[in-house]
């Protein structure tokens, strides 16, 4: 059977990977910001996931107002990095697994999450920027991913409530299915961060830390803070962080039966600032 | 039955909800219409003409011309395709959030590196700082 063995998180800001794109990581302003991810990138090679399912956002690439799906999940042989105006970024393809995307689709919908169903998307920085802070700059991505793209661009976006719930409608999908792979369920986006408005530029390091606390040890009850508590307290585009409530709900010790075990707590990095925004990264394993 | 909208009263934020989005369909598809480069290279060519092919308000036009971000974001617009018209322009995002704040670039970026805006004094609006 397969098994999630581990949830890894991690902020999107596009500047890393125009950073990493330009050669830049080694410049004073972003080395501190690579330094937190040089664990991770070492402990990629030990665990070696045989496929990771990655939550991420798009922004206004491969979705534009045409069509807002709230939950979508990539059900496609692979996936070409965007051109988001800038060009698209000089990283490896992104090959899909069909064949547990459309598991999964089943199992969860039939388990009352509708999902969307894509088989044709560009993935953009929210998809790209994870995968170069957490495999390197490589020739060929390690694994396949299954993208999932969660709209928290238009409000009103998903509650926390949902996103946690729905992760543990996915840990039971993978977990149904037959061939025994080792899958890493990714949250990304985040941290604090407001890109609009006169008030962009929000920071709110006492929060982000709680919320990395509450993350660990109360992810239920962390999924029920609202969404204005988000918006007022971590900018207008920290809602992102409900995305890591996904990848949360998936783990072991908040399975309905009570059997799992608390996770172990890999790794934990917090920088301020990339660009406008604060860098947050965990890794959670499964016990 | 009026909507929830609990985010009314946050300081220097437009929420970019449905209403919004309704508001802004035409003004944020332009903005995505930029991602090709032929788009673009028409759009820097003859900005005025590219508009008047949108459905879009007078206001609207008026706002991308002068590349008033807060005001087309008072009139639907959401920062991921405005960002459309800063990368046309060759602006990073840092830029485009900077200029939204009335600070000057520098001081904006240095506001960044000194651990970013405090949510003290700006969490609702009309609240003592």
């Amino acid at each position: 059977m397969a098994r999630i063995t581990a949830s890894v998180y991690t902020s999107h800001v596009p500047a890393i990977g125009a950073a990493l794109d330009a050669g830049k990581s080694h410049e004073a302003y972003w080395e501190p910001v690579f330094k937190g991810y040089d664990f991770v990138k070492q402990w990629e090679k030990e665990q070696k996931p045989d496929v990771v399912f990655l939550v991420f956002n798009d922004h206004a690439t491969a979705f534009s107002l045409e069509m807002i799906p709230t939950f979508a999940i990539g059900t496609a042989a692979e996936y070409t990095p965007a051109d988001e105006g800038w060009g698209p970024r000089p990283v490896p393809k992104v090959m899909g697994h069909p064949k547990l995307a459309a598991h999964i689709a089943q199992s969860v919908i039939q388990d009352d999450f509708d999902l969307t169903i894509v088989n044709k998307m560009d993935v953009d920085h929210g998809l790209t920027v994870p995968l170069s802070l957490v495999f390197g700059q490589v020739e060929a991505w390690p694994c396949p991913i299954i993208p999932f793209a969660v709209n928290v661009v238009q409000y009103p976006v998903p509650s926390g409530r949902r996103c946690f719930m729905l992760g543990k409608a996915i840990r039971k999908a993978i977990e149904s299915y037959d061939e025994p792979l080792n899958v890493q369920i990714w949250g990304t986006g985040g941290m604090s961060h407001q890109l609009q408005g006169p008030r962009a530029g929000l920071i709110n390091r006492e929060w982000d830390n709680a919320f990395l606390d509450r993350l660990i040890s109360d992810p239920d009850g962390l999924s029920r803070l609202p969404h204005i508590d988000y918006v007022r307290e971590a900018g207008s585009e920290g809602i992102e962080l409900v995305m890591w409530l996904i990848a949360r709900g998936a783990m072991s010790d908040v399975r309905e039966d009570g059997k799992g075990k608390a996770p172990t707590v890999r790794q934990r990095f917090y920088h301020v600032p990339a660009s406008n925004t604060a860098v947050g990264h965990l890794i959670l394993e499964n016990n | 039955m009026s909507l929830d909208k609990p985010y009314m009263d946050v300081p220097g934020t437009t929420i970019f909800d449905a209403d919004m989005s309704r508001m802004g369909y035409h003004l944020n598809q332009f903005c995505m219409s930029l991602m090709k480069a032929e788009n673009r290279a028409r759009f820097k060519a003859n900005e005025r003409a590219y508009l008047d092919e949108w459905p879009m308000t007078e206001e609207q036009k008026q706002a991308v011309l002068d590349r008033d971000l807060n005001r087309c974001i008072a009139l639907g617009g959401n920062i991921y395709f405005l960002a459309k018209i800063g990368a046309t322009d060759g602006k990073s995002f840092q830029q485009m959030a900077g200029s939204m704040t009335g600070l000057s670039e520098e001081q904006y970026r240095d506001m960044m590196i000194k651990g970013g805006r405090s949510v003290e004094g700006n969490r609702y609006t009309g609240e003592k700082k």
